[in-house]
């Protein structure tokens, strides 16, 4: 129940850090802090219109997605509070939880029948395929590690100890911020503030999105980025006494933001064609934790 | 000789342009190009006369500074063989005569619509008709973009034919922004209405159009500018340059969504522009450049003002520059992205920038020399490979040497001697060209006066009416995700295109 609320504080916060961060980074005051939600909240007093060559699924797919994110949000355990629903393999529910929310998304994109939109859906789900293996990996090795396979029990028994397990958890924070880059969307994937068809990947296939549909996929991708900073924030907390681990969430979700802005503000997007390679690179980080695992458990020979 | 002599903005007699037939004129001018790469078509265009329509060709040759001005004589209807079907970089041209007076090319490859004039020869071609260049196969897809873009810029409609991601073809069908230009010369008779005309041909080149006006008029009128006017020209000229180009470069940097780029090269256009409103009380420098008038007076405290915005704006420019072709990202963007060759290049003609990226000397300045430029020893900065990354350092490269230009110019202000008087009537029976490099090449117009005076046809061709194609060609076997850049690298004009 903490986490859960948790991520909806730092959701509401971290689209407007990353916003005022890349607005100051470039000269300019920028808007403030709560401009993001000030939008979702204008869009969710609106009515959504719906191209007449749409169907049911195109209608539907907001929510789905929405709902798969939030469904996500409440397997995200804090410290040694459990998250609302826990059970032995939560991370591989999670993952698949995450992966339908998407490919509605991705479906709804289709039944548009904008030769843009079945671009963007073609790319985003290469991206996500490619982008699945490292995270499996990882909480793979999360698991061997720890004898556990669900995320509290998890998180709950890594020790950061030995250099090995320090490195560990570097290359771990690494895969996780990149994951996360990939899942929502941002620089140097994909770039949010672009207003070229042909360049995009998420933002061209909400193209025909709006009103409140828009405003669920909107508030559903600042849930996302809090999502996965609550994931790399477990990372580090361990059994941490919750007076010490609260504070200890917002400032990490805080570097977070700051960090995805900056990175934003001084570098150019990929071209399309080095992305694959980029996220597939992520994946062999992956399998460098998944030795390092194995060598924590003294199953190198 | 077939044909006559010319230098640029020089008036001659229609008479004096000598008329061949057909055979012939076909065999000069596509002889004129065959194995000369120093010379390229400047304007090739029909017009109405008696019962006939009478073809002026114009071809350009950079190492003699001549142009070198032939014509021909045909009945409407006739079927003539296509300069297209040895030069293709004739096929604008004849592809605008089919239009507009229904003239049939043979062995012509695509004799599509340019731009729907008002007074176009067949009124059943319309917009909605255009016949698209088709490739059947499973795994094609075409992707659609415009007329109406995401951006606020002009409307113009590309169909891309793609495998997956990469672009097997792209065909640009424009006319979209037809104003009837042309035509409206004709009409209009008082020179301001002519002048304001010029300005509003392609917003981004006002100075380089109403340069080109202001030219021909006053060599159509006998006028010799004296050296204030001529001061003001360039020196707008070469501020234009500036500003567009540094505004182009903040483009580029925001396709790539490079934020840093994007905002410092916003900021530095800024103060360039409003200089011109200073000056010339309009950002976009209209209302500055009148034929035979010193319009706004360039005086020393204006001098001042740009050293000072010039001693602000170099090193900050200079260090995004260096920043920008430095990083990495940036770089992989750049880098062979949007390739033409220069083989391509100098066979569809193409002219300013876009001739200059691939290693092809190109540039009025030097070629067709004028007014001051002479005095200045311009030597033209060429790029070789042809990709997006030549067409950013050219510019970043050009609005080095234009303010070095017009710091050279501000050494020595002209004495204010022009007395804006009114300028006679044009000369009767003349034809005269005029040549003006703006910031995206050489701009060209033509006029023709009857035996009153009066205007029988005006003729405008912006660079960008022969550099679409380079566009179109440069995208071939990239990703759809590489057009944003190497559009905006090129950054034509559709209302200059479309007039």
């Amino acid at each position: 129940m903490l986490s859960f609320i948790l991520i909806l504080i730092a959701g509401a916060f971290f689209t407007g850090i990353i916003i005022r961060t890349k607005s100051v980074a470039s000269g300019r005051k920028g808007p403030g802090i709560l401009q993001p939600i000030n939008d979702v909240v204008r869009l969710f007093k609106k009515g959504a219109v719906y191209s007449g060559t749409t169907s049911f699924i195109f209608q539907m797919a907001p929510t789905i997605y929405f709902s798969s994110v939030v469904m996500a949000m409440m397997l995200i355990p804090f410290g040694q509070s459990k998250g609302l629903i826990s059970f032995n393999g939560d991370f591989v529910f999670f993952a698949y939880v995450l992966a339908l929310g998407k490919f509605f998304s991705i479906i709804s994109a289709m039944d548009t029948g904008s030769s843009f939109e079945g671009m963007g859906a073609s790319r985003e789900s290469l991206y996500s395929l490619l982008a699945e293996p490292a995270f499996f990996i990882l909480m793979g090795s999360f698991a061997l590690l720890t004898g556990y396979t669900s995320f509290q029990e998890m998180f709950a028994a890594l020790h950061l100890g030995s250099y090995i397990s320090y490195a560990i958890a570097i290359l771990a924070t690494f895969v996780l911020v990149m994951i996360a880059m990939i899942e929502n969307s941002r620089m140097p994937i994909d770039d949010p503030k672009t207003h070229l068809e042909l360049t995009m990947i998420h933002e061209v296939m909400i193209l025909d999105n709006s009103g409140f549909d828009l405003g669920l996929i909107l508030s559903a991708g600042y849930l996302k980025f809090a999502l996965y900073g609550a994931i790399i924030v477990n990372l580090f907390i361990g059994m941490v006494p919750y007076p010490y681990a609260i504070p200890l969430f917002f400032v990490i979700q805080f570097l977070l933001a700051i960090i995805i802005g900056l990175i934003e503000s001084f570098i150019a997007r990929f071209r399309m064609s080095h992305n694959p390679q980029f996220i597939f690179a992520l994946t062999s980080v992956s399998l460098l934790i998944f030795f390092g695992v194995l060598l924590v458990l003294g199953k190198f020979i | 000789m077939n044909y006559i002599r010319i230098t640029n903005h020089q008036t001659i007699p229609v008479s004096d342009i000598p008329e061949l037939d057909y055979k012939s004129f076909f065999e000069l001018n596509t002889g004129f190009i065959i194995d000369h790469p120093e010379r390229h078509c400047v304007n090739y265009f029909g017009y109405h006369e008696d019962n006939h329509i009478k073809l002026i060709c114009c071809i350009a040759d950079d190492e003699t500074h001549e142009i070198y001005v032939s014509s021909c004589c045909t009945a409407i209807q006739s079927k003539l063989q296509a300069f297209t079907s040895k030069l293709l970089c004739f096929e604008k041209f004849e592809r605008e005569i089919h239009e507009n007076f229904g003239l049939d090319f043979i062995d012509h490859p695509w004799l599509k619509p340019v731009r729907y004039a008002f007074n176009r020869a067949d009124k059943t071609k319309t917009i909605a008709n255009y016949p698209f260049f088709k490739i059947e196969g499973e795994e094609l897809h075409e992707v659609g973009v415009g007329p109406i873009h995401a951006g606020v810029i002009e409307p113009g409609h590309f169909r891309f034919i793609c495998n997956g991601e990469q672009i097997l073809h792209l065909e640009i069908q424009l006319g979209y922004q037809h104003r009837g230009i042309e035509s409206l010369f004709l009409k209009k008779k008082s020179i301001l209405e002519r002048a304001t005309l010029a300005e509003n041909i392609a917003g981004d080149t006002v100075v380089g159009h109403t340069s080109a006006f202001s030219y021909l008029w006053e060599s159509l009128c006998g006028y010799q500018a004296s050296r204030d006017m001529h001061f003001s020209r360039i020196l707008a000229l070469e501020m234009e340059r500036m500003a567009i180009h540094t505004g182009d470069l903040s483009a580029v940097c925001t396709d790539i969504a490079y934020q840093l780029g994007s905002s410092v090269y916003g900021r530095l256009r800024t103060p360039l522009i409003n200089f011109m409103q200073e000056w010339g009380g309009n950002r976009l420098s209209k209302g500055l450049i009148r034929p035979g008038r010193d319009q706004f007076p360039f005086t020393s405290g204006l001098a001042e003002r740009i050293k000072n915005i010039f001693d602000a704006f170099e090193p900050d420019f200079n260090e995004i520059s260096d920043e920008l072709l430095k990083l990495p990202s940036v770089l992989s963007r750049l880098e062979r992205t949007g390739v033409v060759t220069p083989a391509d290049v100098q066979e569809i003609g193409a002219v300013g920038m876009t001739a200059r990226m691939a290693g092809i000397n190109r540039d009025i300045r030097t070629s067709h020399p004028y007014s001051l430029y002479p005095e200045l020893n311009h030597e033209p900065i060429l790029k070789h490979h042809g990709d997006v990354y030549s067409r950013v350092l050219i510019r970043r490269q050009e609005v080095n040497q234009s303010m070095a230009y017009v710091r050279d110019l501000l050494n020595q202000l002209p004495e204010q001697t022009t007395t804006n008087t009114e300028l006679g009537k044009p000369k009767a029976n003349s034809f005269t060209l005029s040549m003006i490099e703006g910031w995206r090449g050489e701009i060209c117009h033509c006029a023709i006066t009857n035996e009153k005076g009066d205007l029988v046809l005006y003729k405008i061709k912006d660079p960008s009416f022969h550099n679409w194609l380079a566009l179109a060609l440069s995208v071939r076997n990239n990703e759809i995700s590489d057009f944003p850049i190497c559009n905006k690298s090129f950054n034509l004009s559709y209302s200059g295109h479309d007039l």
